[in-house]
């Protein structure tokens, strides 16, 4: 694979082709877990890791599957990997594992996981596939990052706060308390709240493409875009 | 409001100053009972929401000047200001004004697009994001232990200051609605709870006075033609039919039917606020069953839901339900058999 072929994955995987903002994939644990900062990152790199695995599983046995079946034996593929995530933070992340709770053994019903394995990775050598899930999955967590930010600096006038679940109570004073003295806006930690801000987000993502689209080709009329 | 076929009684802004007009008997009534702290809660969200008003406008890139003046930011700024507590701090009125506007409204595409009542938005916002100053109603003035001139109440709205030897706690009590959901749970009856010097004769001390100068307000908009009868009429018909039954079923744990009416946001609800012709069914069985079920969701809110009122959480669930109504209660083309 060459080096633009490389670049088209990466590119597609946290701009073009996000799995949070443009193919609005895995809504579920997006809305439900960006309330703050590091609960979106954490269930996002964990979300990574098992897609990295798992599009690279599914690669390595695309030939030997026969396409009947094909959707169960991804599953089961995903579910183990996601089995191995969910027992590795409870061993060695247990605060965060139990804040996180439903959402990571969940991860196995995020479509966005079964999305990369059928639309890529099944068509594609282990390599590329593996580079695929591994960028989605960090375009999924760069959306919970900025969601969960905004959404934490409104809600509840802090960032990164709960990092100590995630690292351990020596890093607790990387927390930022951004507003002092806040007395909360509770719309954006409740649903809602994400709701508002994704449809934000996305909104915010159209109208830089357009920009970009408009510098670029000043006198030609604007196609549609593909979504 | 109107279909293609007929002529537009007339304009969006002669409406809103009809709808303005119409509530200004309570507006008197509310100032008689708790003081002229609403004033200037009125000003401050007539301000903010032409403000935001303006700026989304802008933003959007349509003309400013004609559809400000409409008077349709100010409708949805009185209608908020009227929802929100006598005594609300600036900030929550600013807030719920801005986001009623700004998202409920202009987001949506502006006045005849947005789905939900702008007004009940900002409301369920604030409810939800600040049950506290949300749920501290001033006591009606006959009550009160203590009072606050107009001086004194604006400097607590725009500074959160009282004078001194004076609480909030002093001034402030549960909402009517809000009192007797809280001695129920106490396993008092009702007829113990109403005994309670907070309700007055049919409802709220004070509060039904308001109720009644809404009901004159909303007659005025029926006489002028501003709205038709069926939303009213449905919805409290729907709210005293389920009253009635619990009512008969069990009088010490469910208030009467004539309470509900005269309680909460019940006459606002009936006349200003689920008419809304833009959030609302455009046919008449639409407008009964849209009214209706407004009336079921708001009672069983108040008997049974987390929150003492149901009006505002009945209204915008059933703005949900009005692409629905309408889509089934069209009436047939005219000589199309059948429909």
């Amino acid at each position: 694979m060459s080096q633009a072929e490389h670049r088209e994955i990466i590119d597609n995987g946290l701009w073009k082709q996000n799995p949070g903002v443009v193919q609005l994939l895995g809504l579920c644990p997006l809305l439900a877990v960006s309330g703050s900062m590091v609960n979106g990152v954490s269930l996002g790199l964990a979300t990574a890791l098992v897609m990295a695995c798992a599009s690279g599983a599914v690669a390595l046995v695309r030939n030997i599957v026969p396409n009947e079946i094909r959707i169960p034996v991804f599953i089961l593929i995903i579910s183990v990997l996601v089995t191995v995530v969910q027992l590795l933070m409870n061993a060695f992340m247990y605060p965060l594992y139990l804040v996180l709770g439903i959402f990571i053994p969940l991860i196995v019903v995020n479509c966005i996981v079964l999305g990369r394995a059928e639309a890529f990775a099944s068509k594609n050598p282990w390599g590329p596939s593996m580079l695929d899930g591994f960028m989605m999955g960090l375009g999924l967590t760069a959306v919970l990052a900025v969601l969960g930010g905004m959404r934490e600096l409104i809600g509840k006038g802090t960032l990164l706060s709960g990092i100590d679940l995630a690292f351990g109570p020596q890093a607790k004073a990387l927390a930022i308390t951004v507003i002092p003295e806040y007395k909360g806006f509770l719309l954006a930690i409740l649903p809602p709240g994400a709701f508002i801000g994704l449809g934000l987000l996305i909104a915010f993502k159209n109208y830089l493409d357009l920009r970009a689209q408009k510098r670029r080709q000043p006198a030609v009329a604007a196609s549609p875009t593909a979504v | 409001m109107s279909s293609p076929h007929l002529a537009m009684a007339s304009s969006v802004s002669v409406i809103m100053g009809k709808v303005m007009l119409a509530l200004i008997p309570a507006i008197a009534a509310y100032v008689y009972v708790f003081g002229p702290a609403i004033l200037a809660t009125l000003a401050l969200a007539s301000l903010t929401a032409l403000v935001s008003e303006a700026i989304m406008l802008k933003l959007r890139g349509v003309p400013v000047q004609p559809f400000l003046m409409d008077g349709s930011a100010l409708v949805t700024g009185w209608l908020l200001a009227l929802s929100v507590p006598p005594l609300a701090p600036w900030w929550l009125v600013v807030i719920g004004t801005a986001f009623a506007i700004m998202v409920a409204k202009q987001l949506y595409g502006g006045l005849g697009n947005n789905i939900f009542n702008p007004a009940m938005v900002g409301y369920a916002v604030l409810i939800v994001s600040f049950p506290v100053p949300m749920t501290q109603w001033l006591a009606p003035e006959t009550l009160a232990a203590q009072h606050l001139d107009l001086g004194q109440q604006l400097a607590y709205m725009l500074l959160g200051s009282l004078p001194e030897g004076i609480r909030l706690d002093a001034l402030t009590m549960a909402s009517p609605l809000d009192t007797l959901k809280s001695q129920l749970q106490l396993q008092h009856t009702v007829r113990e709870a109403l005994a309670l010097p907070i309700f007055g004769s049919v409802g709220g001390k004070g509060t039904e006075l308001v109720a009644a100068a809404y009901l004159a307000g909303g007659a005025y908009l029926l006489q002028q033609r501003v709205i038709t009868w069926h939303v009213p009429a449905a919805f409290l018909g729907g709210l005293v039919a389920i009253s009635a039954l619990f009512y008969g079923a069990d009088a010490d744990r469910y208030a009467a039917p004539w309470f509900h009416l005269a309680s909460g946001a019940s006459l606002i609800g009936a006349f200003f606020i689920l008419t809304d012709p833009v959030t609302g069914p455009t046919t008449p069985k639409g407008k009964l069953l849209f009214g209706a079920g407004a009336g079921l969701l708001t009672y069983l809110i108040r008997a049974f839901g987390g929150y003492p009122d149901g009006v505002a959480f009945a209204c915008l669930l059933m703005n949900l339900c009005v692409p629905l109504i309408d889509m089934y209660t069209q009436p047939p083309v005219f000589g199309k058999k059948g429909g």
